[in-house]
C-alpha cells in the first residue's frame, strides 16, 4: 500500500474549555480530490489551520507524505509541498498580479532570501509565472495592481499563488465563496484544470461544486467526521441528512446549491 | 505552453527601452547632476550643504527600506547611524595612530573607504538588535525600536571610551593612503567622496529592491500571513531587511565621520531618528526617490531656514502634519500625481482645483506665518516686532490680526470649494 498524501489520527484541537476539533480521523490517497462539508461552527476552518500550520494540535497527528506536520511552522509546511487558498482573498495588494504570483513562485525555485540576484533576470521564474498566470487565465491582466482586480479575479489569484510553488497537496478554503452562477462554474473548470494530478482538499459550501469535484467527501459535525466516502454514498446517508437542516438538505439531495 | 504565450507574456514585462527610462535614466540624470555640481564653483557654504544633502540621501533610503518598502516603523534608526559612525570615527584614528606608529593594516587603509566599515558596523548592530526586535512587526516592533534608542542614548553619555562623553570623539581625515589623488583636506575634496557614496548608496539600495529579498520584504509589508504560507518566514525577512537596513544607515554614517571628522552621543539620540523619519516620509514613503526628495529639502530648511526664523522647526511640524493628513505619497506622491493628472483627460478640470488648492494652501501659509513670527517675538519679550515688507505688525494692532485671520479664512474657503469640487466632478 502507498503511504496517503495526507493522513490525520485522532486529531484535537481546543481553544480553552471549547472543544472545537474532537478526534478527527482521515486518510487522503495521492491524486484524490477530497471534499469537507459541514455546517457553520462545525470546525472546518480549524482543520485547515491545523493541517496547513496556523495552529498547534492539542493532541493527535497529522501526517503529509508519512512525515509528522502537527504544530511545525506554515512556511515549513509549505516547503514540504502543502499549499492552501484562504477563505477570504489574502493575496499582495499593493503588488501587481504578476508579481503576487512571482512571491508564490520564488522559494520553490530555490531563490530563498538572496539578495544578490536581479529577480528581472531570473529567466525560469518569469516563465513559470507566466505559465501559472496562463493557466488561471489571468495573463492579460498581469499588470494590473492586485487590489484593483475584480472580487471573483481576486479569488482566482489566489488560487494562482496557491499553486505556484508546485505543491502536491493543495487545500482550498471556500474557493467559490461570493460568487455568480458563471464565475463559480468557470472557478470550477480552472480549478480542475490547474489541480490536474494533485491532491486536492476543499472546504466548500456550495454542493453543486461539491458533487461536481470530489472523488469522496467527509462530513464535519461538531468537530467529529460523521462519514467519509464516494459522493453517492453521502447522498444517501441518513446522519449527514440529520445533520443539514432545510434548504441545505434538500440541496444535498438533488446534489446541487441554489 | 505556447510560444505564443510566451511572447505575450514579455511584451507584459517592461520592454528594455521602458527599463531603461524608468530605472536606469532617473540614476544617470542623478549621478551627471551629482558631477556637474563642481562645474558651477560653488562655495564652501554650499558644499557643506550638499555634502550633508548626501548624507542624509544614503540615510534616508536606508529608513525608508523599513518603512516604506518593509512597513517596518522605527523610531531608533540613527542608532545604526550612530554606530557605523562611531566605528568609522575609532578606524580614523587608527589610521591616523597606524600611519605614524609601526604601520600595520590600519596604515594602508585609506580614509576614502571609511564607510565600509561604517556599514559593517551598522551591519553588525542591526543583527544584534534586530534579533529580538524583528521578531513582531507594527506597534511591538515601533516600541522596541524606540526601546533600543533610548537605551543606546543612555550608553552614549556612560561609554567614555567609547562614545567620548559629551564632546565626542573625533579624528583626523588627512591620513592613511590617498586615493583617487584626494588628500581630502578641502572640502570640495571631500565632495567627491560625498559624492561617489551617494551613488554608490544609492544604487546598491535601489538593486535591493529588484532582488527576491527585497520583493518579498514588500510582500511582507503587504501580507505576512500569506507570505508564511508561500514558504518564507516573515521574521526572517524582516531580520534580513533589518540588517541591510542597519548596514547602509552605518554607510551613511562613515560619510558623516568623514565629513564632520568628529561623533558626539548626539548623533545615537533620537533627534537624528525622528529627522530620517520626517525626511522619508515627507519625502514620500512609496516612492524609490521619496526619501531622495525628503533628505533634500528637509536638509535645506534645517541649515537655510534657520537663517530666517528661529521657528523652523514650527513650519517642519506643519510640513509633516499637511503632507500626513493631506498628501500620504509625500512630496514625491504629489509630483506623480501632477504628472499623472497632466496626462489625464480631464485635464483642464484638474489644473483648475490644482490653482485653487496652491491659491487657498499659500493664503492659509501666509496667515500662519504671521501668526507664529509675531507671537515668537512677542514670546521671546525683547520688544522686537515682525516686520515684513516694510510694514510694522505689533500684537496689539488690529492689522496684525486680520493679516492672520483674513488670509486663514480666505485659504481655508478656498480650499473647501477645491475640496467640494473634486467631490462633485466624482460623483
Amino acid at each position: 500500500m502507498t503511504t496517503p498524501a495526507l493522513s490525520i489520527t485522532d486529531l484535537r484541537k481546543s481553544f480553552g474549555p471549547a472543544k472545537i476539533i474532537q478526534g478527527v480521523n482521515l486518510e487522503i490517497e495521492k491524486g484524490e480530490r477530497h471534499a469537507i462539508i459541514g455546517p457553520n461552527g462545525a470546525g472546518k476552518s480549524t482543520l485547515f489551520n491545523l493541517i496547513s500550520g496556523g495552529y498547534h494540535p492539542t493532541s493527535g497527528s497529522i501526517r503529509l507524505n508519512g512525515t509528522e506536520i502537527g504544530g511545525t511552522k506554515p512556511y515549513l509546511i509549505n516547503r514540504m509541498g502543502l499549499s492552501r487558498s484562504f477563505q477570504v482573498s489574502n493575496i499582495f495588494a499593493n503588488m501587481s498580479v504578476r508579481e503576487n504570483v512571482r512571491c508564490g513562485v520564488l522559494y520553490s525555485m530555490g531563490y530563498g532570501y538572496s539578495f544578490w540576484r536581479n529577480v528581472g533576470n531570473l529567466k525560469e521564474v518569469q516563465r513559470k509565472t507566466a505559465e501559472i498566470l496562463e493557466k488561471v487565465d489571468l495573463l492579460d491582466k498581469a499588470n494590473l495592481p492586485a487590489a484593483l482586480l475584480p472580487y471573483a479575479d481576486q479569488r482566482t489569484l489566489e488560487i494562482a499563488i496557491t499553486i505556484a510553488g508546485g505543491a502536491e497537496v493543495i487545500l482550498l478554503d471556500e474557493p467559490t465563496a461570493g460568487m455568480s452562477h458563471s464565475e463559480t462554474e468557470r472557478a470550477v473548470a480552472l480549478i480542475k484544470q490547474a489541480t490536474e494530478g494533485k491532491t486536492l482538499v476543499i472546504v466548500e459550501h456550495d454542493m453543486g461544486v461539491v458533487f461536481n469535484m470530489a472523488d469522496r467527501i467527509s462530513v464535519l459535525v461538531y468537530g467529529e467526521i460523521i462519514a467519509t466516502g464516494a459522493p453517492s454514498e453521502i447522498r444517501g446517508d441518513p446522519r449527514v441528512r440529520e445533520a443539514y437542516l432545510g434548504d441545505e438538505a434538500d440541496a444535498l439531495e438533488n446534489g446541487d446549491a441554489a | 505552453m505556447s510560444d505564443q504565450t510566451m511572447q505575450d507574456f514579455k511584451n507584459l514585462a517592461p520592454s528594455n527601452s521602458q527599463k531603461f527610462t524608468q530605472r536606469l535614466l532617473p540614476l544617470v540624470v542623478f549621478a551627471v547632476v551629482v558631477l556637474m555640481i563642481p562645474m558651477f564653483n560653488p562655495s564652501s557654504l554650499v558644499l557643506t550643504l550638499l555634502n550633508v544633502m548626501g548624507i542624509n540621501i544614503v540615510f534616508a533610503l536606508s529608513y525608508n527600506m523599513l518603512l516604506g518598502r518593509g512597513g517596518l516603523l522605527s523610531f531608533g534608526h540613527a542608532v545604526y547611524f550612530g554606530l557605523g559612525g562611531y566605528a568609522a570615527v575609532h578606524a580614523m584614528r587608527m589610521i591616523e595612530e597606524a600611519s605614524y606608529g609601526d604601520g600595520g593594516f590600519w596604515a594602508s587603509y585609506p580614509v576614502f573607504f571609511l564607510p565600509v566599515i561604517g556599514f559593517a558596523c551598522g551591519a553588525l548592530a542591526g543583527a544584534v538588535i534586530g534579533w529580538p526586535s524583528c521578531r513582531r512587526a507594527g506597534t511591538p516592533f515601533a516600541m522596541i525600536s524606540l526601546g533600543v534608542a533610548e537605551l543606546i542614548a543612555a550608553a552614549g553619555f556612560m561609554f567614555g571610551s567609547i562614545f567620548g562623553g559629551e564632546e565626542g570623539i573625533s579624528g583626523d581625515r588627512m591620513n592613511g593612503p590617498e586615493l583617487f589623488g584626494l588628500s581630502l583636506g578641502p572640502i570640495s575634496e571631500v565632495y567627491w567622496f560625498i559624492a561617489f557614496w551617494t551613488i554608490v548608496g544609492t544604487f546598491c539600495i535601489y538593486a535591493f529592491t529588484r532582488t527576491p529579498l527585497g520583493k518579498m520584504s514588500e510582500a511582507t509589508r503587504d501580507n505576512p500571513e500569506r507570505v508564511e504560507f508561500v514558504g518564507y518566514d516573515p521574521q526572517r525577512v524582516r531580520y534580513l531587511v533589518f540588517i541591510f537596513a542597519g548596514g547602509f544607515a552605518g554607510l551613511a554614517g562613515g560619510m558623516a565621520a568623514v565629513q564632520y571628522e568628529i561623533f558626539t552621543p548626539e548623533a545615537v539620540s533620537l533627534a537624528p531618528s525622528g529627522m530620517v523619519l520626517l525626511m522619508a516620509y515627507i519625502g514620500g514613503i512609496r516612492y524609490f526617490a521619496g526619501p531622495i526628495v525628503g533628505a533634500v529639502v528637509l536638509t535645506y530648511m534645517q541649515s537655510m531656514m534657520s537663517d530666517y526664523s528661529e521657528a523652523w522647526l514650527l513650519y517642519l511640524g506643519i510640513l509633516f502634519m499637511v503632507v500626513v493628513m493631506f498628501a500620504p505619497g509625500g512630496l514625491a506622491g504629489i509630483v506623480a500625481g501632477l504628472i499623472n493628472g497632466m496626462r489625464a483627460e480631464d485635464r483642464n478640470e484638474r489644473i483648475g482645483r490644482w490653482l485653487t488648492v496652491s491659491a487657498g494652501g499659500l493664503l492659509a501659509f501666509a496667515g500662519l506665518i504671521v501668526l507664529i513670527e509675531v507671537a515668537v517675538r512677542w514670546s521671546n519679550g525683547y520688544g522686537e516686532v515682525f516686520e515684513p515688507f516694510g510694514m510694522h505688525l505689533p500684537t496689539a494692532s488690529a492689522l496684525t490680526w486680520a493679516l492672520i485671520l483674513i488670509p486663514i479664512a480666505a485659504g481655508v474657503g478656498l480650499l473647501r470649494l477645491a475640496m467640494k469640487r473634486k467631490e462633485e466632478g466624482h460623483a
